[in-house]
């Protein structure tokens, strides 16, 4: 079983900490696991994406074309993605930031109003987190309490006052129904 | 699951190369390999060792010279313009006697090119890296698994055979992530390094490091022993590695990141009942020239898949020395062939073979 997974959005929302956060726990679990960041002005601003691979067999390719999961944070990941999510894939947005709908009928299309939900709760900066939580609720890559668990151990000990807010954005994320 | 460490290519190049004790780099930014110089900074200062940003590429591969005829394990890195600026450095260390390693995160080129993934360096690491008679070993990793451990083991084949060893990767290897085990690097003995150019208190005659040789036959003589080594080099260190060559009838040919992408398209071919199978060169040069050899007198056809306009591929034609067809599939310009292309292709062959 493989599954391949596209994040994208602007630079500094966080983009590459969930992607690396998905693969270093798909490490912890016992699989094997690629990253592949784009690499370049990207960093500076602008778009930024990554591809993530998750497998229990060794992996071919790190780059993919058209992933089972695709997670968008700004409009331009939206027009360039949505088409090109598997079919039967799942395809998730900030719908803070995204207004845009899709005329696909064969993907899923899980809107989670990311922004909005992190400056309610007073967790600015980590509305990728509240997407994360959502993304173990509906896909069951990871068990919950495993991936809390990854969460914590990736963060470090200079870093420790950011578990809390980092857990309850998970949390909340987890639990948000429409 | 506490062994491993999920790491950037580049940053995996450095922790192998300080934990074989290369604790000595000279070097100068360039995407997409700048990680290997941000890593050795911070971590080469605190174990005794020396990471220094030179002026230039020129100035950093002759520092590199200069403290590999100190006797030091030594390296730099660079991406394919860097590299180009680095060649006449090489050639001298090469001229020189001198073990080092130079690791190339490849971008497309020519010229400045782009900063996206390429193997259009293929013909200047095997072929036109420096003027004169020279070789490098040129070590192809394909993971980041293995950007360690042939990182690992290019600079003991720099020592034991006392001649630079490049590590060609690319811009995806060096900055994609995946689980890296530092534990079991294999050692080989390598031998001590007489000719070092240190201080001895007058306790021996000096050792001289140069490249010149002004009288003809003198310098023939050199390079005629240095190409014994180089002989040695092609008769014990070759390294392939085959995938589902056995039956197969269609015999893919790839290093580095393409390699995994046509293990992809290979396992799909096959599921679409074409018997294709992968011969991967993991050592660029020397080339497994009787591999592919052998393979080409089982296999109905061979194919050279590459990131560039087809360079390998002349190898493989030399290897298979016109017993089969050759034929070459590649992308370039620092785009990366899906797996999707690479089978179509396969197929498409197969209907014509």
């Amino acid at each position: 079983m493989t599954t391949t997974m596209i994040f994208a959005g602007s630079g500094g929302q966080g983009i590459q900490f969930s992607g690396k956060q998905i693969a270093k726990s798909g490490m912890y679990a016992g699989y094997q696991v690629t990253f592949l960041p784009s690499y370049g002005p990207e960093m500076r601003g602008g778009t930024s994406n990554c591809t993530v691979v998750i497998s229990d067999e060794e992996i071919g390719s790190p780059s993919v074309v058209s992933p089972d999961i695709a997670v968008v944070m700004n409009k331009p990941s939206f027009e360039k993605f949505a088409p090109r999510v598997q079919a039967g894939g799942k395809l998730f947005l900030d719908s803070t930031l995204i207004d845009l709908t899709t005329d696909r009928e064969d993907i899923s299309v899980i809107p989670v109003p990311a922004t909005t939900l992190a400056e309610e709760n007073g967790l600015n900066g980590f509305s990728n987190v509240i997407l994360m939580g959502k993304i173990i609720k509906e896909t069951g890559l990871f068990k919950y309490e495993d991936f809390v668990e990854y969460l914590v151990a990736s963060i470090p000990p200079a870093k420790a006052a950011l578990i809390e807010k980092n857990t309850k954005a998970l949390e909340l994320g987890y639990n948000y129904t429409v | 699951m506490a062994k491993k460490v999920l790491m950037k290519g580049n940053e995996a190049i450095a922790e192998a190369a300080i934990s074989v004790g290369c604790i000595h780099f000279f070097g100068y930014p360039i995407t997409p390999q700048t990680e290997v110089a941000e890593y050795l900074a911070k971590r080469l200062p605190k174990v005794g060792g020396l990471c220094l940003q030179a002026e230039s590429e020129v100035a950093a591969i002759n520092m590199t010279l200069g403290a590999a005829a100190a006797g030091t394990r030594v390296m730099t890195s660079s991406s394919s313009p860097g590299i180009s600026l680095k060649s006449e450095g090489i050639s001298y260390i090469a001229g020189s006697d001198l073990p080092c390693l130079i690791v190339n995160v490849q971008r497309g080129g020519p010229g400045l090119g782009g900063i996206q993934p390429s193997q259009a360096d293929y013909y200047q690491a095997t072929r036109g890296v420096g003027h004169g008679d020279l070789r490098l070993i040129v070590l192809a990793p394909s993971s980041v698994q293995e950007m360690a451990s042939l990182t690992a083991q290019a600079l003991d084949l720099a020592d034991i055979y006392r001649m630079p060893a490049m590590l060609l990767a690319d811009g995806a290897l060096g900055q994609m992530m995946e689980p890296v085990d530092f534990s079991a690097f294999p050692k080989r003995d390598v031998p001590e390094k007489t000719w070092a150019t240190v201080g001895h208190n007058n306790a021996r005659p000096h050792n001289i490091v140069n490249s010149l040789y002004i009288d003809p036959q003198v310098l023939e003589d050199s390079v005629k022993a240095r190409y014994q080594r180089y002989a040695e080099v092609e008769k014990n260190e070759v390294q392939y590695e085959e995938f589902m060559t056995d039956d197969a009838d269609i015999v893919l040919v790839a290093f580095g990141i393409t390699a995994r992408i046509c293990k992809s398209a290979v396992t799909a071919a096959r599921a679409a009942g074409i018997k294709a199978g992968l011969l991967r060169p993991i050592t660029l040069w020397p080339f497994p020239k009787d591999a592919i050899s052998a393979a080409a007198d089982h296999a109905k056809a061979l194919m050279s898949v590459e990131m560039s306009m087809g360079q390998m591929v002349d190898d493989v034609r030399l290897a298979v020395n016109g017993k089969k067809p050759v034929y070459f599939y590649g992308r370039t310009g620092g785009m990366i062939p899906s797996v999707e292309e690479v089978t179509k292709e396969i197929c498409s062959l197969a209907n014509a073979l």
